[in-house]
């Protein structure tokens, strides 16, 4: 087959798999309009590695420590090196042959924090992102002035450039050129498309495998807890409940202090098992006097057993003529719950 | 907590109502006046909690005793406008990992996979990875832009977006790092923690290779797509453009609905197979491109260091994995027999082809039942019945997948890649059994 043929075969095969690339359908082109300059301007703010996108503008080194401390700092350090909220920009451990080398030495030392420094090979990605996204609670509200006088800070924090050091769009390139990591990253792998090519392959012995069986690394037994209870985070009433992992507590203790904490909430799971949903409703007369009612009637624990019996046993005249029906079905929690609720309203 | 482990478990039914050193006490001494009248009230408690005659010894009160809501008036319709999870479900919900980050808005929370069914995630556990927050998006306000190599920059309202041709597909959405605690060793105890930055949708949208030939992209030069959201971080990524063509869509639905905001209401960018982060929530635009832009996300995060100190740029592809999700680490076997072992497996190369299922660390293997339907870049559920008779076990599981890829055991993955690269740990994952059923996150080596 010609190569041409070949071509052929694949651009019908790729039509039958993507059709939309190929053909649209007849009136489409009614959606969408022509994007503005001036909208695509507000917009595609990205710069390239190849600085295309790059706003013209300086700031030196002094400029950006004043935004700095004024604007970064609370987050990331006054010396970008703080470890409180994000991983540290920079922790001045960039040696003078990393930036000859362009390959951060240190990376392959296992005790070393890594910093974005470090990491990042591109000073345009420094400076797209700060413009982009920074500062954390105020997004975009820089200058490319700023953005300039920033990015030259963190270089110089990172030994890239000396304290006089002014950043522009003019020697960006050459600033780019010094960056302590820009050999470090490398695209041979098999992860950037779908058809890519694997770096490693699992066995599919099935019978008798020569595997090491050992354990070799575990949870210990004072972690098992740092992710809260986990007998909590599992369905409880199903077929594998979870490990009780949290310090034992008095079940009495808890169920008491959790019930005056909520004897002001409405206990609503109770009082639709119950029944009382039925007829009662939280504001207003239903069939039977709104809860709202009930609870400034009967205000304060003196009315615990009045109104306990109340919804055990019934009763009638109180509200109108219509009678309150004895509910037995109010299991005894529930009815704890709901008479605390009940008189738990302001006097 | 035996109470809880006990639960919903048939009990046998004595005098239960009797506290016991009131039984003690009385077969030792017999009955008094004092202990008459606390045997009075006792019964009579019980009495009145018993409406249904009294229960013989092997009958179950759950059954005998009619229970409230078969006895009561149910609630009304729209009690919940939006329907929400039964109370008793509470547990089952996205959560955190404590310490793992100290801003909540640039953080994580994980889907409780340990007790979820087949093969689609519900919207309200999809897992969160927000990077500055997220937030609410008038959709009559939003709207997504195409520009770049392209014949006309263009501009699309939700109304026009949702007036296209579109498609409705189940993907699956898992974030580069899931997993990535867990590279040097043993870092959490569920699941959750360890695989729950994974989750699958059926997603409906417009696919992106419609409206770039909407634009009229340039064929010869474009390679890459920038795709950017509408958020504080403007978040971008590059994404593989040949790949994109294929399958990936411009999404607003999630399982029927809109997308949930914390997912990208109203609009984000679907690349199945791809890893989460290239999925821009909150869309705005789609830039069409001939060089990589070496975003933050790519350059200093995303980024997979190896053992040589270079990192990895662009790692894009979810490879295959699988994991067994119950039983799983933090629970427990309460007796021995039949259990029904299951997870899920899932490959960013194409469909689940075999899971295999092993109870003895790896030393021998047997098939697992594929449930279905198998789709490309979808979750596959699994199912192997196995009888556990009270000894130590090691369960894992191993996904081959339709290129003949075989999921690697964690020693195989870490020869080649070491401890350091935080993301794409695809390695399989070990629960140990013990002999008192407690099941934990354990590392063979």
């Amino acid at each position: 087959m010609s190569s041409w043929a070949k071509a052929l075969v694949l651009w019908l095969c790729a039509m039958v798999m993507t059709p939309w690339t190929l053909a649209l359908p007849e009136g489409l082109d009614d959606l969408g309009r022509p994007a503005t300059e001036g909208e695509v301007a507000a917009w595609d703010i990205d710069v390239r590695p190849d600085f295309v996108g790059l706003p013209p503008g300086s700031g030196d080194v002094w400029a950006g420590e004043e935004i700095w401390l004024a604007q970064c700092a609370s987050c990331h350090g006054d010396f970008g090196d703080s470890n409180e909220i994000f991983a540290p920009l920079v922790l001045g451990n960039i040696t003078e042959d990393d930036i000859a080398t362009g390959r951060v030495a240190s990376l392959t030392d296992p005790g070393v924090t890594r910093t974005t420094l470090m990491k990042v090979p591109t000073l345009s990605t420094l400076w797209d992102y700060i413009y982009r996204a920074m500062p954390w609670n105020a997004p975009k509200s820089l200058s490319p002035d700023e953005v300039y006088g920033l990015v030259a800070y963190l270089l110089n924090l990172g030994y890239v450039v000396d304290d006089d050091f002014v950043l522009s769009d003019t020697n960006m390139a050459e600033t780019q050129a010094r960056m302590p990591n820009r050999n470090g990253m490398s695209l041979d792998h098999g992860l950037w498309s779908v058809s890519g090519v694997p770096d490693v392959s699992g066995s599919a012995c099935t019978t008798d495998c020569n595997v090491l069986v050992n354990v070799a690394s575990s949870l210990p037994a004072y972690a098992m807890n740092a992710h809260g209870n986990l007998a909590e985070q599992v369905r409880d009433w199903g077929p594998y409940p979870g490990l009780w992992t949290e310090p034992a507590a008095e079940p009495e203790q808890v169920a008491a202090a959790s019930a005056a904490v909520e004897a002001a909430v409405a206990p609503e799971a109770a009082l639709t098992a119950g029944g009382c949903s039925g007829c009662h409703q939280m504001a207003g007369q239903l069939v039977g006097p709104g809860f709202a009612a009930i609870r400034a009637k009967y205000a304060g624990q003196e009315h615990a057993a009045y109104v306990r019996d109340k919804i055990v046993n019934g009763g009638a005249g109180v509200w109108g003529s219509m009678p309150m029906p004895p509910m037995p079905a109010v299991d005894e929690e529930a009815l704890q719950q709901i008479v605390a609720w009940l008189t738990s309203g302001e006097e | 907590m035996a109470s809880d482990a006990e639960q919903g478990q048939l009990q046998p039914a004595p005098e239960s109502f009797l506290p016991k050193d009131l039984v003690e006490d009385i077969s030792r001494d017999g009955i008094n006046a004092g202990r008459r009248s606390l045997l009075q009230g006792a019964f009579a408690a019980a009495t009145a909690s018993m409406v249904a005659p009294a229960l013989m010894a092997d009958d179950d009160p759950d059954i005998v005793n009619l229970p409230s809501w078969t006895r009561s008036l149910g609630k009304p319709v729209v009690a919940n406008p939006y329907g929400q999870p039964s109370p008793f479900e509470a547990n089952i919900v996205r959560r955190q990992s404590p310490g793992l980050t100290r801003t909540d808005q640039s953080s994580v929370s994980f889907t409780p996979l340990q007790n979820l069914f087949g093969m689609i995630t519900p919207s309200g556990l999809h897992f969160e990875r927000h990077h500055q927050g997220w937030v609410d998006i008038d959709p009559r306000r939003h709207r997504l832009m195409i520009n770049g190599l392209v014949e006309t920059p263009l501009v699309f309202t939700m109304e026009e977006l949702l007036r296209m041709p579109s498609v409705s597909r189940i993907h699956f959405l898992e974030c580069g790092a899931n997993t990535g605690l867990e590279w040097g060793n043993v870092a959490v105890p569920t699941v959750q923690y360890s695989h729950g930055m994974l989750s699958a949708s059926e997603f409906t949208g417009v696919p992106v290779s419609l409206l770039l030939e909407r634009a009229g992209f340039d064929r010869k030069r474009a390679t890459v797509l920038l795709a950017e959201g509408a958020d504080g971080s403007s978040m971008t990524r590059t994404i593989n453009l040949e790949n994109a063509l294929d399958d990936a869509l411009v999404a607003y639905g999630q399982n029927g609905e809109m997308l949930r905001p914390e997912n990208g209401y109203p609009l984000r960018l679907v690349v199945p197979g791809v890893q989460g982060v290239s999925w821009v929530k909150w869309l705005r635009r789609l830039e069409v491109g001939d060089a990589p832009w070496a975003t933050k996300d790519e350059v200093a995060h995303y980024v997979d260091l190896m053992p040589d100190g270079t990192h990895r740029q662009y790692t894009s592809i979810q490879e295959a994995k699988s994991v067994i999700t119950a039983p799983s680490g933090g629970q427990k076997l309460l007796k021995q027999g039949y259990y029904d072992i299951t997870g899920l497996a899932w490959s960013g190369r194409g469909n689940v082809e075999k899971v295999e299922v092993s109870v003895d660390g790896g030393r021998n293997w047997r098939a697992a039942r594929l449930e279905g339907p198998i789709l490309p870049k979808a979750l596959t559920r699994f199912h192997c019945d196995w009888v556990w008779q009270g000894e130590e076990a090691m369960l894992q599981s191993r996904v081959t997948d339709s290129t003949g890829y075989i999921q690697p055991s964690r020693a195989e993955l870490v020869q080649v890649r070491g401890t350091r690269s935080i993301y794409h740990n695809n390695a399989m994952q070990t629960w140990r059994v013990g002999a008192d059923g407690e099941v934990h996150n354990v590392q063979l080596g």
